[in-house]
């Protein structure tokens, strides 16, 4: 008999995923409308979109980003899920990594496509649509990997849902800060690399922090 | 290291605390190979605390489990290797079918024999949101027997059974002691396994505080 292990986990969520699709659904069905919404509210003169683009689908981002995590640990938790995790050989900082690449799977790469798409509509400078999907894909993972903390974090609590934001947004503001100013970099004509590689530093910092962190967490919420 | 026919698994003046509340304390054991511990007591004795406590999910407050005279604080990931838990709740995915639930947790290789331990190999393709009370249990139990873990820490397992699940699992546990295998169960009724040691619990009393200041239960 051989145990969970990290591909089988990704495996089973991506699967569940498939089979009740309802929460990456939603979360990419938020961000096509609340990026379109925009220009209702500010007019649709295209200068000013292709001047607001990079941070509208960044600010999206993060709030559809938010949306999703609510659920990530809590039906484990509370269908016994988690406790066996814990007890599976597989040491639970890998389940937590494998849970939320499942769940960037599910939810971030589908922004992750649909952002150049938006990005078009919103007529931003073509030139600047790669490194956009580049800083999405630095970025993302990042944001899945703070937000899964904050949902162990919050497991159990009351209002979870309303303290998730409160205690992850925060820490978002440096993806939110230099996912701009690439993408607003690329559009200009500069250099976007520097602000790429901050965001390649960040995610290889949440890599090892996140799942300490979130480890530390979920043992709580089981105790 | 300790010889082969002693206690392999053993606690020691095991205290256990849930906030300031001392649910049990002055507690030992020593479990052999084949052997059962049953526990008995009432609702909110500490029985599964206990188990918890025996699964690393809980640290003792004082005192210290061994097994082979090893503390098992010193190599959590060895201990979870070798224990099998049942808790009061099922860890069954809806969306997933039978066989598929239990192929996740122990590989796709050992669910037949696993599912017809329990009388449900007919169930495999079924959508576990279909299941009833008793056949969830009885999946959860099949967990149990694939893991092929020398220890089961069962809490309250006969939950929801009806009678012949009921024989069934004791089939599967004889079996699992046959082979030297161990086993703690919580039950509260029921029927006790053959030559289970029995480990009894007393009730929660009205909350007293000792010398340090902790609520005695």
């Amino acid at each position: 008999m051989t145990g969970v292990g990290f591909g089988r986990l990704l495996r089973r969520d991506l699967l569940l995923v498939l089979r009740q699709g309802g929460d990456a659904l939603l979360t990419l069905a938020f961000y096509l409308l609340a990026v379109a919404i925009f220009p209702f509210g500010v007019g649709p003169e295209p200068q000013l979109l292709a001047r607001i683009a990079a941070g509208l689908l960044w600010t999206m981002a993060l709030f559809a980003a938010l949306l999703s995590f609510d659920r990530l640990f809590q039906q484990e938790l509370e269908d016994g899920g988690l406790e066996q995790l814990a007890l599976s050989p597989l040491p639970l900082a890998w389940s937590f990594l494998a849970k939320a690449l499942a769940h960037w799977l599910a939810t971030g790469l589908p922004l992750l496509v649909a952002a150049p798409v938006l990005a078009l509509v919103l007529q931003l400078e073509p030139a600047a649509i790669p490194v956009l999907v580049a800083a999405l894909a630095l970025g993302g993972p990042a944001l899945t990997l703070v937000g899964a903390v904050g949902a162990a974090l919050t497991l159990g609590a009351r209002r979870g849902a309303v303290l998730l934001p409160l205690l992850v947004l925060p820490l978002y503001i440096p993806v939110l800060i230099f996912g701009v100013a690439a993408v607003d970099a690329a559009a200009s004509g500069l250099a976007a690399r520097p602000h790429l590689m901050i965001l390649a530093g960040y995610l290889l910092a949440t890599l090892p922090l996140a799942p300490w962190a979130g480890v530390a967490a979920l043992r709580l919420a089981l105790e | 290291m300790s010889p082969p026919d002693a206690a392999p698994f053993t606690g020691h003046d095991l205290l256990c605390r849930r906030g300031e509340r001392v649910v049990f304390r002055h507690l030992g054991f020593a479990l052999r190979p084949g052997g059962v511990l049953l526990l008995r007591g009432p609702n909110g004795s500490g029985k599964s605390s206990l188990l918890r406590l025996m699964a690393g999910l809980l640290r003792p407050a004082a005192g210290e489990l061994r097994w082979d005279g090893q503390r098992i604080e010193a190599e959590p990931e060895g201990h979870r290797r070798r224990l099998a838990f049942l808790g009061h709740l099922d860890a069954i995915k809806p969306a997933l079918s039978v066989a598929e639930n239990l192929g996740f947790w122990w590989g796709a290789g050992g669910v037949g024999p696993a599912l017809a331990a329990l009388g449900i190999a007919a169930l495999a393709p079924l959508p576990a949101r279909f299941l009833s009370a008793g056949q969830r249990r009885r999946l959860a139990l099949a967990r149990i027997v694939a893991s092929g873990a020398p220890l089961w820490l069962l809490d309250e397992p006969t939950n929801a059974l009806d009678d012949e699940a009921e024989a069934m699992f004791a089939a599967a546990l004889a079996a699992h002691r046959a082979q030297g295998g161990m086993a703690v169960i919580a039950l509260h009724g029921g029927e006790a396994p053959p030559q289970a040691e029995l480990l009894a619990f007393q009730p929660a009393t009205t909350d007293a505080f000792d010398e340090e200041g902790l609520i005695e239960a």
